[in-house]
């Protein structure tokens, strides 16, 4: 029984994404993909359907939000784990984790009336830059804060389990605690760390409601963090149900849904792998 | 006149949150020669041995009282500065942890902290001290793959090239045999013997036939106390506490 139900969700990942592969046929077999990729035209009632665009939109806003939270987060993880005594990390435990909790929703509320108007009035004149707020930046701020809990959360694990053993000898030698950190800790983790925030990307990768909230969806490639974008998790919310008279629209749309499947299950995969961890077994244990 | 010991302690007590771990303990470690820290286990042995270098910092909620003297500097003076105490010793653990770099890098490891960057210089140390560790010939041609590919044996003696390559005049050996096969033990051993006319090497150990093998002077703790210590031939053959003669002759363990 538990093993049916543990098979079955394996399968249902296959079936979303078989499902989606055929119905997206119909627009594979009348356009090239290097067109559906690679142009920006996008007019679905004259039939052009370019996703340049929406898939720059994706990128851009991932990689602004993973620019800002990698870090800041990886940081925050080393002092969580290496400074910060028990009771505090046991304090911040859990408000972490109910970061985590908060619907996507509410993050998007947030950055319309936090966000969003500090990028217009603050943040984009200090560069000397024009922005309406909502942009780029916006959605990348409010994903960096949402992927935050899962990159602390899961470093400050592969962080514990350095051996205060190898800690100590890195010490016995005379290192400072921070030349501890930095040439033992950190090589121990790196892997680790890394598999954490690929999974932070995965998940900013298909955040859905929240960057739709700010970006400003429009369907143009951004040249800079504080034009709008329009990227594909948006897309597909906004449209789908409403204009589906139009043909292939529907199937572009769904298109659309299994490239960021298969890329949200690529970023899983290889975070798995990571972590598990051909290279980081081999280094330290054989 | 007297050579002043390199290691001497005055009444040093340290406590683990309410647990009282040593008491009062006050010793001097004799120069240039092997002493060796006995007693059954949980008697506080390595937590004497660690406190010699501070490593007994990195513990939650300890709490030290009394002095250690290193070279007569008190190292628990506030003043005092951890990681030039730390370089005057090396430091054999339980099992060998080898950083998470090549077998070049750990043994360049304490003299790059010390800021030595020329690379003949390096290369000299790294090769002279592998040498010491009787090791070279088994890794002279690997020097750059990971120190973790070694077998437990080889990692144990290249912790122990790693530690000297600091320069220290103390070798600190928590157990430093009990992961290791009788072979690789053996090896380990016999550069004890070879390296105390240059360093005053301290040990713990709970084999009481590897403390007969090795010690020149004795230390003898039972449940957090010094109950004895000397020279190791009168320690062992005419001990003048009961315990002692207990514990030596297996009644106690």
């Amino acid at each position: 029984m538990m093993r049916g139900l543990a098979v079955a969700s394996t399968l249902i990942v296959v079936l979303i994404a078989l499902a989606l592969f055929m119905r997206s046929k119909p627009i594979l077999a009348l356009k090239p993909l290097t067109t559906l990729l690679f142009s920006t035209a996008w007019h679905p009632s004259r039939g052009e359907f370019g996703f340049l665009a929406f898939i720059a939109g994706t990128l851009w806003v991932t990689l602004v939000a993973s620019f800002i939270a990698i870090p800041v987060c990886i940081l925050a993880s080393i002092y969580l784990s290496e400074y910060a005594d028990k009771r505090l990390r046991e304090w911040i435990g859990p408000f972490i984790d109910i970061l985590a909790g908060i619907p996507s929703v509410v993050y998007g509320m947030w950055g319309v009336l936090v966000i969003v108007p500090l990028v217009k009035n603050i943040i984009a004149p200090l560069f000397g830059g024009y922005s309406a707020g909502y942009s780029v930046l916006a959605g990348g701020l409010v994903l960096a804060v949402m992927i935050s809990p899962v990159i602390i959360h899961i470093s400050v694990e592969v962080l514990r389990t350095v051996p205060s053993d190898l800690k100590q000898a890195s010490l016995a030698l005379g290192a400072t605690k921070w030349e501890t950190i930095k040439f033992v800790v950190m090589k121990r983790a790196m892997p680790g760390m890394i598999a954490a925030s690929v999974l932070g990307l995965s998940r900013a990768f298909g955040e859905t409601i929240a960057v739709m909230m700010v970006v400003g969806n429009v369907a143009r490639i951004p040249r800079t963090v504080f034009d709008p974008a329009y990227p594909l998790p948006a897309l597909i919310a906004n449209n789908y149900g409403e204009m589906l008279s139009i043909p292939l629209y529907d199937s572009g749309l769904l298109f659309a849904a299994l490239l960021l499947l298969l890329v949200v299950i690529y970023f899983n995969v290889v975070s798995k792998m990571i972590l598990s961890g051909s290279k980081w077994s081999l280094y330290y244990n054989g | 006149m007297l050579l002043k010991p390199n290691v001497s302690v005055h009444n040093l007590n340290v406590f683990y949150g309410k647990d009282h771990v040593l008491h009062d303990v006050s010793v001097e470690i004799p120069n240039k020669k092997i002493t060796v820290i006995i007693g059954p286990s949980g008697c506080g042995k390595t937590t004497l041995l660690k406190s010699f270098n501070r490593l007994i910092d990195s513990v939650d909620g300890v709490k030290v009282t009394g002095e250690v003297l290193v070279d007569g500097e008190n190292i628990y003076d506030p003043k005092a500065e951890v990681t030039h105490i730390r370089k005057k010793m090396g430091l054999l653990s339980q099992r060998p942890y080898p950083l998470p770099m090549s077998i070049y890098d750990n043994v360049a490891y304490g003299p790059r902290l010390c800021g030595e960057k020329n690379k003949k210089k390096l290369d000299r140390i790294v090769e002279h001290f592998l040498h010491t560790a009787s090791l070279w010939d088994e890794v002279k041609d690997k020097l750059n793959s990971p120190a973790a590919r070694l077998s437990v044996g080889q990692q144990q003696r290249l912790c122990l090239a790693r530690g000297l390559a600091v320069g220290p005049e103390i070798i600190l050996g928590d157990e430093p045999t009990s992961a290791l096969d009788p072979k690789s033990s053996k090896h380990i051993e016999e550069r004890f013997m070879e390296l105390k006319q240059y360093y005053t090497i301290i040990l713990v150990t709970h084999i009481l036939r590897q403390a007969k093998r090795l010690a020149d002077y004795v230390l003898f703790l039972y449940m957090g106390r010094l109950i004895e210590h000397g020279p190791a031939k009168e320690i062992f053959e005419n001990p003048k506490e009961k315990m002692t003669k207990e514990y030596i002759q297996g009644i106690i363990s």
